[in-house]
């Protein structure tokens, strides 16, 4: 008896330790009003460098969002608007770019930014090809207010490439404290806790609408509902449904789409999945249908390749279903790839994702219904990270990958057999031509038809075993308002604010 | 016997109850506790799914039928590794004392120093995921405690006569240790095995319930439970069914140890 007690109290213990995590020395949440400031929650850590142009996780990319910009940057719309410049004109031809810089406008740490700032960092970016498309760049001459870029032919998506951030030319710690131009400055960062933001007061432009953000990590969705429900945290971005439907009082719900592509990932250079018969069963092993109301009470787009909805010109709604759900033809399929029995696999998730764990939990069900023997293997972001994404030790992961830009480029150039960051090892020369076909097109209209080829290319030889771009739940308290949805992976704070 | 045992009694009984359910678990459950089912998601208890049914529309009987033979089968193993590294080690120490005895048990200092979940921890993340390296992490991390109640005894037993005879009539180190004061010791070793084997029960649940060491896929009591937690208002009988199966499978164990404590009085 005195045992059974002790369960019970390893259940208060956590229950009663998850709120202390919840409320601990933090203000409520009429203190925050009144110094008009929110708490975001966040599911993971950030890299461990802030610097803006080498982040690799969306996670960093959507909070330094709010801290950098570029001579350009995107609008909810998916247009560009100007930013460090102040406009830009481009000549009839479309070989050059002329930048204004935007009068007046000053770094985070009171510096004024200058065009040698500019250039750096466009150099910066492609000498280190650190951002796609700046290669095209033949000619980066600047006066004192003026930027000129010439290139090599005329490109339709190269202005995207341009909301790289400008960052100080003279200024070693981005790394630890980064310095940008955007309406949010850094304050500080605490490892695996928090990371604070401040508003800017000398943005050149509107400017936050709320004074601090602070954002801090919960790697367990249940102590983040419970952090919300709470009052500790004000808002939190990529809610699963099954929790937003505990949120029922106190909180908006505000649903848009993630803007990623969330497939199962296969490591295309392991046996068995080297074989693209193999790589076609397990597409057709999946049923997307069931996943969608099985973790997200039916939310959620059906993707068949590497581009999500929100690239209007860009995405082939008809590769979608160009794989249906039929288990008899992946067994059959497997079976003439020499594995009639099916074989092992092992899924890596990383564990601070519950989307894609509860997603990989349901693929996995489906996938062993053609006989595939799968293992889920939870990790934590960082050995996710070390593991999957750099090393490419793995056989399948579910992962969301998203775009760094808003250009196809982004998307797309990954899978190339030489990309840094091909971490699934595709490699296909009809995609590597079409990539260079894309490339080398100096009409907007050729260089999409090669975009559009490459996905479906993608898509036939089942580089990956494509599901969704996921339903994005925003639980904000009531009493903000502003919240807007980007066809990027971004979540943009500077217009949140509180009414009434 | 001259009073009835009742603590024994019952403990046996709910521990036979449970070892039946457990078996039966691995030869039988009504539905697999891996197959998903999209027309029944997060059903109530009823006469088709007797606990309901969780967020995939899997059968939570069946899952926890299967989750407390993985618990199960982990705390044996645990309590299994930690009970013989752990005699053997305090047998060495106890009988010889000097040398042998200040560095094992210094080890063993160093050992029980760390706090033991947070050495299971370690160890986890050092030998990886999955249910043999968790026994193993949480085995070691239980020795020090049979080592040192094992000690004891051995250090009392070593200088009492019929060792002493033993000893005279030149029996090996082994046969005395093993064949001579072990079965001497056996009524103590029993209820810290009892003691042990729940608190494995416990820790294999907790770590588990953080996610350590298992796969979302597995059925296991303690994952089950942090799984449940999301559904405490909406479906209670979820953590309710999961949450009695460990009360029980600990209270049939924890009532044996505390009738053998009786009994020896």
């Amino acid at each position: 008896m005195k045992k059974s007690m002790r369960i019970v109290s390893l259940l208060l213990c956590t229950v009663m330790l998850l709120t202390l995590l919840g409320g601990c020395g933090k203000k409520k949440e009429d203190d925050r009003r009144a110094t008009n400031e929110i708490v975001v929650g966040i599911s993971q850590d950030l890299d461990e460098s802030l610097d803006p142009h080498t982040l690799t996780s969306a996670g960093g990319r959507e909070l330094l969002f709010n801290v950098f910009e570029g001579l350009v940057k995107p609008t909810p719309d998916g247009e560009l608007e100007c930013a460090v410049a102040s406009s830009y004109t481009l000549s009839p031809d479309g070989l050059t770019y002329t930048f204004t810089l935007r009068d007046g406008i000053t770094f985070h740490n009171g510096k004024a930014v200058t065009m040698d700032d500019v250039v750096y960092s466009i150099e910066r970016c492609r000498d280190e090809n650190l951002v796609a498309g700046l290669d095209q760049i033949v000619g980066l001459s600047h006066t004192d207010d003026t930027l000129t870029i010439n290139l090599a032919k005329p490109n339709a998506e190269f202005l995207s490439c341009l909301t790289l951030a400008v960052i100080p030319q003279d200024y070693a710690d981005q790394a630890t404290a980064p310095v940008g131009t955007g309406p949010f400055r850094f304050v500080s960062r605490a490892a695996q806790q928090n990371i604070v933001l401040e508003r800017f007061a000398d943005y050149w432009g509107e400017g936050a609408k709320l004074d601090r953000v602070t954002y801090r990590i919960f790697e367990n969705p249940d102590a983040l509902v419970m952090a919300l429900k709470s009052g500790a945290v004000d808002l939190y971005a990529h809610l699963p449904s099954n929790y937003a439907n505990q949120l029922t009082e106190g909180f908006q719900i505000l649903e848009g789409t993630m803007n990623l592509v969330q497939a199962v990932y296969l490591n295309n250079a392991v046996e068995p999945l080297n074989n693209v018969a193999v790589r076609q069963a397990l597409c057709y092993a999946l049923d997307r249908e069931q996943i969608f109301s099985m973790t997200s009470d039916g939310r959620g787009a059906a993707l068949g390749s590497s581009m999500y909805p929100a690239f209007r010109k860009y995405f082939r709604d008809d590769l979608t279903n160009y794989y249906t759900h039929d288990p008899a033809k992946a067994k059959a399929l497997l079976a003439e790839a020499g594995y009639p029995d099916g074989f092992d696999l092992t899924i890596t998730v990383p564990s601070n994702y519950t989307q894609h764990v509860e997603t990989a939990q349901v693929v996995a069900e489906q996938f062993r219904a053609i006989g595939v023997n799968v293992t889920i293997n939870p990790v934590e972001w960082a050995t996710w990270l070390s593991d999957v994404y750099t090393n490419r030790n793995y056989e399948a992961t579910v992962i969301g990958v998203d775009a760094s830009t808003m250009t196809a480029r982004a998307m797309l150039e990954r899978f190339t057999s030489t990309a840094h960051n091909n971490f699934v090892n595709y490699s296909n020369a009809e995609y590597d031509a079409a990539f260079e076909e894309a490339l080398a097109a100096t009409n907007d209209d050729v260089q999409t038809r090669a975009y559009l080829d490459m996905e479906r290319i993608l898509t036939e030889t089942a580089a990956n075993v494509y599901i969704q771009d996921l339903a994005d739940l925003v639980a904000l308290r009531d009493g903000l308002s502003g919240y807007e949805f980007y066809p990027l992976y971004a979540m943009d704070m500077s217009k949140v604010a509180y009414t009434g | 016997m001259k009073k009835k045992n009742l603590f024994l009694t019952v403990g046996l009984f709910l521990t036979a109850l449970m070892i039946l359910l457990i078996l039966v678990g691995y030869l039988w459950t009504p539905y697999s506790p891996m197959a998903m089912d999209a027309t029944a998601l997060g059903q109530r208890p009823s006469l088709v799914h007797l606990m309901g049914t969780d967020k995939f529309g899997r059968d939570i009987f069946s899952r926890v039928l299967k989750g407390a033979g993985a618990t199960f089968f982990v705390a044996f193993g645990t309590v299994l590794i930690g009970t013989l590294v752990g005699t053997l080690v305090g047998a060495l120490t106890g009988y010889f004392g000097g040398w042998v005895d200040e560095v094992l048990m210094r080890l063993n200092d160093a050992l029980s120093a760390f706090p033991s979940f947070l050495l299971a921890l370690v160890l986890i993340s050092v030998l990886g995921p999955g249910r043999y390296h968790l026994m193993l992490a949480l085995g070691i991390v239980f020795i020090p405690s049979y080592a040192r109640i094992v000690r004891s005894e051995f250090a009392r037993a070593r200088s009492q006569n019929y060792v002493k005879s033993a000893q005279l009539m030149g029996a090996s180190v082994p046969r005395i240790l093993f064949v001579h004061i072990l079965p001497n010791i056996w009524q103590v070793l029993l209820s810290a095995i009892t003691i042990g084997f729940n608190n494995a029960v416990l820790s294999e649940a907790a770590m588990s319930y953080l996610n350590i060491g298992v796969s979302p896929d597995d059925a296991s009591l303690g994952y089950m439970l942090s799984d449940s937690q999301t559904y405490l208002a909406s479906a209670p009988w979820y953590a309710m069914c999961t949450g009695l199966m460990i009360v029980l499978l600990i209270l049939g164990v924890g009532l044996i140890g505390e009738g053998l404590q009786r009994r020896q009085l």
